[in-house]
């Protein structure tokens, strides 16, 4: 049907295609599939919340200090840089180093989910629940604790699997190449923090 | 092929009973599995709505039996009007999700793409053993709420806010038939994408050595397609769903909005948009009318082409269209919504690419049209459910152009017209792709024939009674004949009881017949002729190797491929036919270059 089964003595073709199309490996591949599933669940949350955003006329902004969110990027910003030393060292066959920088990497995700919930204990703490707040309209806190709920549920799985990882590759039986796939989903989760912080903590600001 | 990906799909054949039969790894059991799933769940859907017509058909008929199954929706065998939106709701998500979607995509798809892409299984199969369980326990759920004190849920299977949010001050099944509802629905997601991961792996990276992308038949193309609509709509109604379920146990407020009363309450509820539930809900919505028909499209192709003896006109160009369909399908979805309040502009902006989806649609129906215009086209059931498919689509699209007009849809919006519209379009054509692709790879499947003469028989009768069934539809639909009431009794309403009575008589006619096809299913499967490896002379992969294929699909050695898929008829050739594995060089300086 088409030139492809022509070849150029005649011969059949099969040989020409030997390499696959695409080179990428089956779980990296599956990884990017994921983060763009994912993607689509995180745009489906940030559009709702834009959409109950514009609906309501005095949309409440009651936070004052940026210096806890500030902490926490930094922290989920130099944790995707530790994972990148990481798979540098697995990549140069440095096992104990890149086993290191996991820990290290999974570490700073815990500090990022601690500093995460003790925020989310202060603002209960000052009425602040998924069905009501001191601020304005309920949908506040709904849409603070589902957003920021989905994307810390998004760490706490990245830190499990960082420390599961970690392990299995100290034992042998996971390669760089599954560094780098746990590697993708930790800088997508840091990337959707990325949209996070300035749809929920920076446009909520009190002028 | 990868030593990441190799490992995953080099699991030897099981030998426990549970390991082959239950908990199975090998992709074709799973679709298997999700074909038995299908077909109880399409019995289930059927029954409903024989339910549903007899007590349309005919006000207050007594139904015996009926108060077994709801002692409070059918007192004294008559169903009362909540229940009958009740068993709608039921009929329409049972059918949508786990026949629609799971038959033609999910059983066919997880049966065959492998295999016509020579891979030996999937990458994931643990994934894809998840993906059945976890959509099976989705139909559990779906199936529990009938026996729930109050019922399953009545909201319509759109299950449109604020009525699914508020609970049970809204209906009877408004309460825990819905939360049984969503948790269904979300469980079905995260079947559907682990199911759409492997699809779009195996395609793009288990294909055999030779098999470019261009090289796979149009059946694989259409799977892969849906697999990535899979992807991304699945994942959208996924957080829909849970948002629901917040909106019903955690007192949030999404979807309901401030002061609302309903049965004479006002609701505690504050500050949500109900319009943000269908944004949500048809933003999925939409690209699963095409996740569920597209597997059709590419079945049918791949069946019609067999039959014909030579290629579709254009292969790309088919490929090309049905990934159109895919990207628009994203783009349309507020033409739902064009009565539901949302602002004209976005109506007008919805409805230009709601008449452009029909572009890449007649497309394609044009395709089908010009290749079988002077073929000798071999009829076998196969072949005929074929054209009745192409027949259905055409018959429902061609109403679609009136409805993507918001100024002819406010007046046929959520009547029987629009009833009449998809039910042709999308449900009967989809399920005359999911007989289409069982008469044909049923061989395959189980190593026995099915029956032709029965089969033949099945296809006329059905294709008949689908007319009859559905056309009756648009005119009552034109009549005004607004969907989803229970009982006829406004004076407009009432000169069309006949016509819904003449209804209610073919769909139960109609249903009748389908025993043929189960009969013919499974007596074939126990006693049918055995199937030879390629008793419809094809070309693709898995016409070469055995009947049923061995457990890594293609025995010792690896397929090579080393042409297009449909080497049909081509001169100075053979054999008619020259299948993808064979080396024979093909010399046909007229193709397209």
């Amino acid at each position: 049907m088409s030139q492809a089964d022509l070849t150029m003595h005649g011969h059949p073709s099969a040989e020409v295609m030997s390499e696959p199309a695409f080179s990428v490996p089956a779980k990296k591949m599956a990884m990017w599939l994921f983060i763009i599933a994912d993607t689509a669940t995180f745009a489906g949350c940030l559009v709702a919340y834009g959409f109950v955003r514009n609906a309501t006329p005095d949309w409440p902004r009651p936070f004052h200090s940026i210096t806890n969110v500030a902490i926490m990027t930094f922290v989920l910003l130099t944790s995707s840089l530790t994972m990148l030393f990481a798979l540098h060292s697995a990549q140069r066959s440095e096992k104990s180093g890149a086993f290191r920088w996991m820990m290290i990497t999974a570490l700073l995700g815990a500090v990022f989910a601690i500093l995460h919930i003790r925020e989310w204990l202060g603002l209960i703490g000052e009425g602040v629940t998924i069905f009501h707040n001191p601020y304005g309209t309920p949908l506040f806190g709904a849409v603070f604790f589902s957003v920021t709920g989905l994307h810390l549920l998004h760490v706490t799985g990245g830190v499990i699997a960082l420390v599961a990882v970690g392990i299995r590759y100290m034992g042998g039986r996971y390669k760089a190449d599954d560094l780098e796939v746990t590697g993708l989903y930790w800088h997508f989760v840091d990337l959707v923090w990325m949209f996070v912080v300035p749809l929920m903590y920076l446009l909520n600001m009190s002028h | 092929m990868h030593d990441m990906s190799a490992h995953a799909v080099h699991h030897g054949a099981p030998t426990s009973f549970i390991r082959k039969h239950i908990f199975s790894l090998d992709h074709k059991v799973i679709g298997k599995q999700y074909y038995a799933l299908a077909l109880v769940a399409v019995v289930v859907g059927m029954v409903l709505s024989w339910l549903m017509r007899l007590h349309l058909g005919f006000a207050n008929f007594a139904i015996p039996g009926l108060h077994l199954l709801s002692k409070n929706g059918a007192p004294g065998d008559i169903m009362t009007p909540e229940y009958y939106l009740q068993l709608m709701t039921m009929h329409g998500t049972i059918m949508v999700f786990f026949v629609l979607t799971t038959a033609p995509f999910a059983a066919f798809g997880n049966f065959f793409l492998p295999i016509q892409t020579g891979a030996e299984d999937m990458p994931f199969p643990h994934f894809n053993m998840m993906s059945f369980w976890v959509t099976f326990t989705g139909f559990l759920f779906l199936v529990a709420s009938f026996f729930v004190s109050d019922g399953p849920t009545l909201g319509g299977w759109t299950q449109y806010a604020p009525l699914s949010a508020v609970g049970a001050v809204s209906g009877p099944g408004q309460g825990t038939g819905v939360v049984l509802w969503a948790f269904s629905i979300a469980f079905f997601c995260v079947g559907q994408l682990f199911g759409s991961l492997n699809f779009i792996t195996t395609t793009l990276d288990m294909r055999c050595k030779g098999m470019s992308l261009m090289r796979l038949p149009l059946s694989a193309w259409a799977w892969f397609i849906t697999s990535i609509m899979g992807l991304t709509a699945f994942a959208v109604l996924m957080p829909a769903v849970i948002l629901l379920i917040l909106d019903h146990v955690a007192g949030t407020s999404f979807f309901v909005s401030s002061n609302l009363v309903i049965n004479d309450q006002v609701l505690p509820h504050s500050g949500g948009s109900t319009l943000l539930w269908q944004h949500l809900f048809w933003f999925f919505g939409h690209p699963e009318v095409y996740i569920a028909i597209i597997p059709g499209m590419g079945i049918v192709s791949h069946i019609l082409i067999t039959n014909m003896r030579r290629p579709m006109l254009s292969h790309r160009v088919l490929i090309y269209s049905m990934g159109a369909l895919a990207v628009l399908s994203y783009m349309v979805y507020g033409h739902h919504m064009f009565v539901s309040g949302m602002n004209p502009v976005s109506s007008l902006a919805f409805s230009f690419p709601t008449l452009v989806i029909t572009i890449p649609s007649t497309i394609i129906v044009l395709i089908w049209l010009g290749s079988l215009y002077g073929s000798k086209l071999r009829i076998n059931t196969a072949s005929l459910f074929g054209l009745g498919f192409i027949s259905m689509f055409i018959s429902g699209g061609v109403s679609g152009f009136f409805l993507a007009q918001p100024s002819i849809d406010i007046l046929l919006h959520a009547t029987y017209f629009v009833v009449g519209h998809f039910h042709l379009v999308m449900a009967v054509a989809a399920i005359f792709g999911i007989f289409g692709g069982t008469y044909f790879w049923f061989p395959k499947m189980t190593g026995r024939m099915m029956n032709e003469s029965l089969g033949k028989l099945h296809f006329w009768l059905t294709f008949v009674g689908a007319y009859l069934i559905f056309m009756p539809f648009h005119y009552l639909g034109i009549a005004g004949n607004v969907r989803r009431y229970q009982a006829f009794v406004d004076d407009y309403l009432i000169p069309l009881i006949p016509v819904h009575k003449f209804i209610t008589v073919a769909a139960l006619a109609t249903g009748a017949v389908q025993l043929i096809f189960i009969y013919n299913l499974i007596y074939s499967r126990f006693w049918g002729a055995p199937a030879p490896d390629n008793p419809w002379q094809g070309t693709s992969l898995e016409w070469s190797t055995a009947t049923p294929p061995p457990h890594n699909n293609f025995g010792d050695k690896m397929p090579v491929v080393y042409h297009d898929p449909y080497q049909y008829s081509v001169e100075g050739a053979s054999s008619d036919f020259i299948m993808q594995t064979s080396p024979e060089p093909v010399h046909s300086a007229d193709e397209e270059k």
